[in-house]
């Protein structure tokens, strides 16, 4: 059976463009890019123009990109190198619903000793910028908030964000790993000192990420050795991985048009058919700005883990925010913070779309869930109140 | 992704006993939809026999909630009641071939849920309720059912207490709660025996019974929970032993030790002192 893959913001294929384009790179040149001769040389060259792909994509000039090993490595990072650039300052900013390398990274500065700010959402996922202008302070070292948030989908006003934290003269950095390649994001009209991506999630191979820091942006290395990546990133590059990377920021650039037509309408189609077809079903988050490929639908009264194992059954890829899913006992922190019930919560699917995604498997999808629901709502003692 | 076995995978996706029994003998009701997952057990009673002539179940929940339940339905029918209250999660686990280490809370519900429906049987009222103090205050779960999970499972770590009863994997907040209510189990019960007379010993003879009494009494218990303790030596009444496998560089060593310290008081000598190497 076919796989139904609608767990994009979880990690993608990696385009057919992109492995041919690596697969010289992991046989014939294989040479260190760093090396003197020719055979080494070559290969360095390659990785420069990787880098001028993936700064076209954000509208950036190639010196501004260091490539990294993930995204949780560059907006690591970023906020440790904000921190080492103003050391008398011992506070950090950030929002509730951070992926969890900016969240736990923040929550470990702070027993070293920082004061965390996490700030709050609403019931639509938006940020309260009140709530940011009040938290920010001489002390303040770095503010760190989401381009879009990989659950709900709601994409931050990152320039109005940007444009108050710079009037501060407080370093802004956004992870952005969720939001290149599926809006347009230019960091020529952005006020951000710096920027997260990742490879896996635009159809590269898992394993590389990028990290854009502003020209004149004072920058400390995480990782410390070697003198690659001029002195900002050591260690032997991921060579296939970061030319597959180039290659896959190209194909974004060229699929934007497409995910903001086709796909926004396949992701429309899906989440009006599953309200319209299974009752007691709520979409979690704001609509307005939310990016195109994602919905998070919450099916009261049954639970997340029993609605994708169901699905799983007919290949059908998505995730969920309920605690049994989530390898704690915890549900997902970001629909808690948007104040989401738990009941709702436990019973919270998200669909992310790619531009490999067609009509047909949207219909079936569209064609199987009301059964999952229906039958999974006969087996909770909770189901008879929805009718 | 959750390691199922095929058995949970094919009950879950095909779940026996589902439903409600119309005028039931007996109704268990245990978790909430708040905390992530209920069963609502139903019984039919043969009031004569005492039997279980019917079992069904409602069940909100993941796909260990449910196959859980669907074999605790299966588990018990036909038995009569006082045998089905002798069915433990570890039962119901098994009949399932296992399930994760992190959703035998699901087994522990599926034992809940009979030991409800048995009360309301019976006309009592339902155990735990009002019992002990709230510890986890995420889940409401009390002393009282962390300290009896701890005992029935031999769970010797927050994160075993956590996956058989959810106590801890909220906030987290009451985890160094669950390590004093770990330690206080273990150190009352463990190495509880009855005493025998104690004797004048000479040196060869005390080294010889301690020797002995390590090997039949304690490391049996260790090695159950993957540790291990050898004897090092004896200089006087220091008793010197090396822990090892788990025990090692283990949290509740220190315990260990003093456990292994009042069982050698009580059998052998009451000066002993028992060290790690």
């Amino acid at each position: 059976m076919k796989v139904i893959y609608l767990d994009n913001n979880a990690t993608t294929r990696v385009a057919d463009e992109v492995k041919e384009g690596m697969l010289p790179y992991l046989s014939e040149y294989y040479g260190n890019p760093s090396s003197m001769h020719t055979f080494g040389g070559q290969v360095h060259r390659r990785i420069e123009i990787a880098r001028e792909q993936a700064a076209e994509l954000i509208n950036a000039d190639p010196e501004e990109i260091i490539f990294t090993s993930c995204g949780t490595e560059s907006d690591n990072t970023a906020i440790m190198s904000s921190l080492e650039s103003v050391p008398h300052k011992k506070h950090i900013i950030a929002t509730r619903v951070e992926h969890p390398a900016v969240l736990n990274f923040s929550k470990a500065m702070a027993r070293k000793g920082y004061r965390v700010t996490f700030l709050p959402v609403d019931k639509s996922g938006k940020l309260d910028l009140d709530e940011l202008r009040n938290s920010i302070t001489d002390s303040t070292a770095v503010v760190s908030i989401m381009f879009a948030n990989n659950e709900s989908g709601v994409i931050f006003p990152i320039d109005e964000i940007a444009a108050f934290v710079r009037s501060k003269g407080v370093l802004f950095h956004t992870d952005a790993v969720q939001a290149v390649g599926k809006i347009p994001v230019s960091v020529k009209e952005l006020p951000v000192d710096m920027m997260s991506i990742s490879g896996h999630k635009i159809h590269a191979p898992k394993g590389v990420g990028a990290l854009y820091i502003r020209r004149g942006v004072r920058f400390s290395p995480y990782i410390i050795g070697g003198h690659q990546e001029k002195g900002k990133r050591a260690g032997t590059e991921n060579v296939a991985s970061i030319i597959g990377f180039g290659i896959a920021c190209k194909l974004a650039k060229d699929h934007l048009q497409t995910i903001n037509t086709r796909i926004i309408g396949l992701r429309d189609k899906l989440e009006k058919g599953l309200l319209a077809t299974c009752p007691d079903a709520r979409i979690n988050g704001g609509i307005e700005n939310r990016l195109p490929n994602t919905t998070n639908i919450s099916f009261e009264y049954v639970e997340g883990e029993a609605i994708l194992l169901r699905l799983n059954e007919y290949n059908i890829c998505a995730s969920s925010g309920s605690a049994c899913t989530s390898g704690s006992l915890e549900p997902s922190h970001v629909l808690r913070a948007m104040g989401v019930p738990f009941t709702a919560i436990h019973g919270s699917v998200r669909f992310s779309l790619s531009v490999y995604n067609t009509d047909d498997e949207i219909d079936s999808v569209l064609k199987i869930m009301p059964g999952i629901i229906k039958e999974l709502r006969e087996l909770s003692p909770y189901g008879r109140e929805a009718k | 992704m959750w390691e199922y076995t095929e058995k949970v995978k094919e009950t879950f996706l095909h779940p026996k006993n589902v439903g409600e029994i119309d005028n039931p003998d007996a109704v268990g009701e245990v978790g909430s939809i708040v905390c992530g997952d209920a069963l609502k057990l139903f019984l039919k009673i043969d009031k004569e026999t005492n039997r279980i002539t019917d079992a069904k179940f409602q069940t909100f929940g993941c796909a260990s909630a449910i196959a859980s339940s669907s074999a605790l339905t299966e588990v018990i029918k036909g038995k009569t009641v006082d045998e089905a209250l002798k069915v433990t999660n570890n039962d119901i686990a098994e009949y399932l071939g296992g399930l994760p280490r992190e959703k035998m809370h699901c087994s522990v519900m599926g034992m809940e849920a009979l030991e409800a429906a048995v009360a309301n049987y019976r006309g009592e009222k339902p155990p735990e309720v009002d019992e002990g103090e709230i510890v986890c205050e995420c889940f409401g779960i009390t002393d009282q059912k962390i300290k009896r999970a701890i005992k029935e499972n031999n769970l010797h770590t927050v994160d075993d207490v956590t996956n058989f009863t959810k106590a801890g994997g909220g906030c987290g907040g009451c985890i160094p709660d669950i390590e004093n209510i770990l330690k206080e189990v273990w150190t009352e019960t463990v190495f509880k025996e009855a005493a025998v007379p104690k004797r004048k010993l000479t040196n060869i003879q005390k080294i010889a019974l301690i020797q002995e009494i390590i090997e039949r009494e304690i490391r049996p218990l260790l090695q159950s929970d993957g540790g291990d303790v050898e004897l090092a030596d004896v200089e006087g009444s220091k008793v010197i032993v090396s822990l090892r496998g788990m025990c090692s560089g283990c949290l509740m060593a220190d315990v260990t030790i003093k456990n292994i310290e009042n069982k050698l008081k009580e059998l052998v000598s009451e000066d002993l002192v028992v060290v790690a190497e």
